[in-house]
């Protein structure tokens, strides 16, 4: 099941903010950081308020890590690992997410390499 | 069965309540039934800030009983009945109204009244006192038909209520018999710059003049004589000339009170009779009377002692005084007068900024004696230490007064207090308490003041409590950090400052050059809402957009489900039936859950993100805008139907609140900001809970600021009375535009003025007296600000681009799942984790 999926277009990602893809009735929260050329991706689904609404939080880091506020409650979650700051008992789903060609892709599964992530046994249950 | 004694308190007044207080938290009070007389209608409130009364405080507001004290701790109290007698050798007191308690213990807590000279013609109508929540209305109502008003008395209470007559916008004198103002505290020096800086307020002071008669005016309601033979007309004549004890009940039931008054006490406060303890402004200490709170306090704290069984003595106090008289600092410390043996004096005086000072030492300079300041009294915490604990003086004690021109500033650091060194003597709570309070846990001011309590009465402390607390706090390395977040070493205010001077646009360049990282929700959002105060560019554009928060974003209100709400713009409240409708078929349409918000307009509830354009372009077809009810911007102003339709409306308040809406809308600010206009001081639009409030009166608009409901409701400050339209615009300005200049992040206007240094004589001083210059300047700001004004709505309706973000996917046009509305009372609601699971099952067996 490793495949990328081609989401949308580089041109359809919000520069600094986020939008959702709902690829196979998922719903993943893609953000641009353009002052550094990433893209990540993470769960849209916010645990805290048990809304689809992550893709609409504000993005920064916290001490050099990548994150994004929840809009609702303002939990931070990692943008790498989607482990959230307050409590890293709680986490969102991580993805892998690649830009070629102008496309925005995303992998579904994780893959092995980011096994040391402690989200990650969240992100295999999904 | 009952072994309690009984223990009666006469006189419910600021001391007699910390007695109840102090006595209720300590181990004596299971010994005790407790039974208090109170004469006035209420019980004990905050007379030290009596004046505030005017400036829109309440009775409630000024309360010194906290809700359901006397019913939580069983004290009997007899509201608006005075203590007519004492029988000692029955032990009994018998009221006014004929209520017979017996007593084991009696505590006189009677206080002072006003003293009125018996000159001819001092009980003509309108001859007035300044002392009981009763007086200041007898004033506000006599000031009503009023246009001159006399205080009699130069002393810290007469120049207080003397700021209350000019507050109430009458012509001020002031008689005073010495000859110089705050003859008690102030030397010849200190008294003649005083004079010069009230006569500046426009408030005529006539010294050495002694009433010899009050009789009928010509032009105003009175006439009075001076010896001298001069004459002035007043309608008010209100005297301060000095407290006297109230001793009466004491004297009635023999128990030995002093040549001139006052019911006479040892060092444990007993009278004469040993059952009978006296504490206050009545009791006489050492032939001496003490005219302020701390002392009663400390004298109720010994009582308090006695009654528990433990050692406890009052042995005089110190009298050393700090306040603001019109806008006045003016402090006295000590020995002011220098009547020591071979004390030693030096005096600064600086004509050009009106400030006066002056030391006095000791002869071998090595200790200070007292001090008097007026002008400039930032000192007085500092030279009050060093008085109280006989701290050894600097070798140049002038040095202490000379103005700070280069290098270090010589004051006394809080580490150089000794431990037992009292902070607060409204409390009597020492340096030593306070660090125990800092050590373990409490780091904020707030929270020590909740702790130690220090700092919460007349709050002339505050300041050295604050550098306590800094001092303290730097020695266990927690550092006083005021940066706005990790990524800008900078408070708000800084990088307003570097945005105006540097011209920047954007938060990549305001990040690049004084930043570090990519920041985040906090230093975004407040970046985001300073540039947007500053230019007012469209808050949407590329270059912005990552610094809104989701609300700003979708110019709609998030709420729990994710869906938002959509509120227009209906300025004032005024709203034509025909729009109503328009707003009621839209609700229909997108089947919107509806509700009138507190801001007099409607909520449309349950939008999702692909349907906000289209519901914004219908209520624009209808006349609608924006009502940015999601930015931290202006909301509403509300307004009452004023004086168009209401039987008591002196001026249209509608007709103002529209105009002051449409001004205003748009201003992006720290947080959100309300308005309010009533069309009369019955105050139905409440106003006086409003960032910014007008009420009508007969003479014009007064302008009120900083109120505030929410979390922590506070009162708005009057801050100009009878304005004319244009120049209540003006000030309006000036104070939204330095508020958004100055605030903190996410600060509210109530608290960025209670944080204010020199408060709200100070804002007063920038907006009204334009001291810092920049009056034109903050106006020059606003005008950009309405100028550029669009309603964000339709920018974003008109643009392409924009319009691509208001799907909830990137990739499809479905809508999110997980927003699932049920029906309830007839509308539309966000259903519950219970009824969602419900739907899910219908929708997959389907
Ligand atoms: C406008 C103003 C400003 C002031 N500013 C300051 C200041 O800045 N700093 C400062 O330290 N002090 C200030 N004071 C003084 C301070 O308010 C008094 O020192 C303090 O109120 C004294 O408290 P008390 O309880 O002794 O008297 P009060 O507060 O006067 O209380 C006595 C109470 O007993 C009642 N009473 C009297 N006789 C009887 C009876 N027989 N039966 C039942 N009840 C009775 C009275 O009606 C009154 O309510 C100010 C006072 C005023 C008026
Ligand atoms: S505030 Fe005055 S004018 Fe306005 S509705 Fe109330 S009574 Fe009428
Ligand atoms: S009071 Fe509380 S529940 Fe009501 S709208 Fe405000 S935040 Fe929501
Ligand atoms: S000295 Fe009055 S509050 Fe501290």
């Amino acid at each position: 099941m490793n495949t990328w999926i081609e989401v949308c277009d580089i041109d359809d990602l919000q520069a600094d903010s986020g939008v959702c893809a709902l690829l196979k009735g998922k719903q993943i929260a893609i953000f641009y950081l353009q002052r550094r050329q990433e893209v990540y991706a993470i769960g849209n689904f916010d645990p805290f308020s048990e809304a689809n609404v992550l893709s609409r939080g504000m993005i920064g880091d916290i001490g050099g890590e990548p994150m994004v506020a929840s809009p609702m409650y303002k939990q931070h979650f990692s943008l790498r690992t989607g482990v959230c700051f307050e409590d890293a008992g709680v986490s969102v789903p991580a993805y892998p997410v690649r830009l070629e060609n102008g496309r925005v892709a995303v992998m579904l599964a994780s893959p092995p390499v980011q096994q040391k992530s402690p989200s990650l046994a969240v992100c295999e249950m999904e | 069965m009952n072994m309690k004694q009984t223990l009666v308190v006469i006189g419910n007044g600021m001391v007699g309540q910390n007695f109840l207080a102090g006595l209720v938290a300590s181990n004596a009070k299971d010994r005790y039934r407790i039974v208090t007389f109170c004469e006035e209608p209420r019980a004990a409130y905050d007379r030290v800030h009596l004046s505030e009364y005017f400036s829109g405080k309440t009775a409630a507001d000024l309360s010194l009983v906290e809700d359901g004290f006397f019913a939580e701790h069983g004290i009997e109290i007899y509201l608006g009945d005075k203590a007519a007698s004492i029988d000692r050798e029955r032990k009994q007191v018998t009221s006014a109204k004929g209520v017979i308690v017996d007593y084991d213990k009696l505590v006189l807590a009677t206080g002072s009244y006003p003293f009125v000279p018996p000159v001819p013609g001092h009980e003509r109508p309108q001859c007035l006192v300044y002392r009981t929540i009763e007086d200041l209305e007898a004033m506000k109502t006599a000031a009503a038909k009023s246009k001159v008003g006399v205080v009699i008395g130069g002393g810290l209470l007469g120049l207080e209520a003397a700021k209350a007559l000019k507050d109430l916008g009458l012509e001020t004198h002031v008689v005073e018999f010495a000859p110089r103002l705050m003859a008690v505290q102030l030397d010849d020096g200190g008294g003649a710059m005083l004079k010069r800086k009230i006569e500046a307020l426009d408030v005529k002071v006539h010294l050495n003049k002694n009433t010899t008669l009050i009789d009928d005016g010509a032009e105003c309601l009175h006439k009075m004589n001076f010896a001298d033979g001069e004459t002035l007309e007043t309608d008010i004549v209100l005297f301060s000339a000095g407290i006297r004890p109230r001793d009466d009940i004491a004297r009635g039931c023999g128990l030995e009170v002093g040549p001139r008054g006052g019911i006479v006490i040892d060092n444990q406060c007993r009278t004469s009779d040993a059952d009978i303890y006296a504490i206050g402004e009545c009791a006489l200490w050492n032939g001496q009377i003490f005219g302020l709170v701390a002392p009663g306090y400390a004298m109720a704290r010994t009582v308090v002692a006695d009654l528990a069984g433990e050692a406890g003595s009052f042995t005089g106090a110190d009298m050393s005084t700090k306040l603001k008289l019109m806008g006045v600092d003016v402090a006295s410390i000590g020995d002011a007068h220098a009547k020591t043996q071979g004390a030693m004096v030096y005096t600064y005086q600086n004509g050009a900024s009106e400030i006066y000072k002056r030391l006095v030492v000791s002869q071998d300079q090595k200790r200070l004696l007292g001090a008097v300041l007026v002008g400039e009294a930032s000192a007085y915490s500092t030279l009050l230490q060093y008085c109280l604990n006989g701290i050894e003086l600097p070798e140049h004690p002038d040095s202490l007064i000379l103005p700070q021109l280069a290098g270090e500033p010589v004051g006394l650091g809080p580490d150089a207090l000794p431990a037992s060194a009292q902070i607060c003597s409204c409390y009597d709570v020492s340096k030593g308490q306070i660090c125990g309070a800092i050590e373990a846990g409490c780091t904020t001011l707030g929270g020590l003041k909740a702790e130690t309590k220090a700092g919460t009465g007349c709050g002339g402390c505050s300041a050295l409590l604050k550098s306590v607390l800094d001092c303290e706090l730097t020695k266990l390395g927690v550092e006083v950090s005021t940066d706005i977040c990790e990524h800008f070493p900078h408070t708000r205010q800084d990088l307003y400052n570097l945005v105006m001077v540097e011209e920047i646009k954007t938060f990549d360049e305001l990040l690049d050059k004084h930043g570090k990282g990519l920041g985040c929700e906090v230093c975004k959002q407040a970046v985001g809402s300073i540039l947007a105060s500053h230019w007012n560019d469209y808050i949407l554009k590329t270059e912005h957009i990552g610094l809104q928060d989701t609300n700003d974003i979708f110019l709609a209100n998030m709420q729990k489900d994710g869906t938002y709400s959509v509120v227009p713009r209906v300025a004032g409240g005024e709203i034509t039936p025909d729009m109503l409708i328009a707003i009621g078929q839209v609700g229909k349409k997108y089947q919107l859950y509806t509700k009138i918000t507190g801001g007099q307009r409607v909520d449309l509830f349950g939008a999702r993100v692909e349907q906000l354009p289209a519901i914004w372009q219908e209520l624009i077809d209808a006349g609608f805008e924006s009502g940015h009810a999601y930015g931290k911007s202006l909301r509403t102003v509300k307004s009452c139907v004023g004086s168009t339709w209401c039987r008591f409306g002196v001026d249209d308040s509608v007709g103002l609140a529209i105009e002051l809406e449409n001004r205003y809308k748009g201003l992006r600010a720290p947080h959100k900001i309300k308005f309010g206009v009533s069309g009369c001081t019955r105050e139905c639009a409440e106003a006086q809970g409003k960032d910014i409030g007008v009420i009508a009166t007969e003479n014009g608009w007064n302008l009120y600021v900083c109120g505030n409901g929410g979390m922590k409701p506070r009162h708005a400050d009057l801050f100009a009375t009878n304005l004319d339209k244009e120049t209540l615009i003006k000030y309006i300005d000036r104070v939204l535009i330095f508020y958004v200049r100055t605030a903190n992040r996410m600060q509210r206007t109530s608290v960025w003025m209670e944080n204010m240094e020199g408060g709200l004589d100070y804002l007063k001083s920038v907006v009204i007296e334009d001291r810092l210059g920049i009056g034109a300047q903050l106006e020059g700001q606003m005008q950009h600000v309405i100028d550029t004004y669009q309603c964000e709505w339709k920018t974003t309706l008109a643009d392409e681009q924009r319009l691509k973000r208001f799907r909830h996917f990137v990739n499809s046009d479905q809508a999110d799942d997980n927003v699932v509305f049920v029906e309830e009372r007839g509308q539309v609601r966000p259903a519950n984790a219970q009824e969602r699971k419900h739907f899910k099952l219908i929708e997959e067996a389907a």
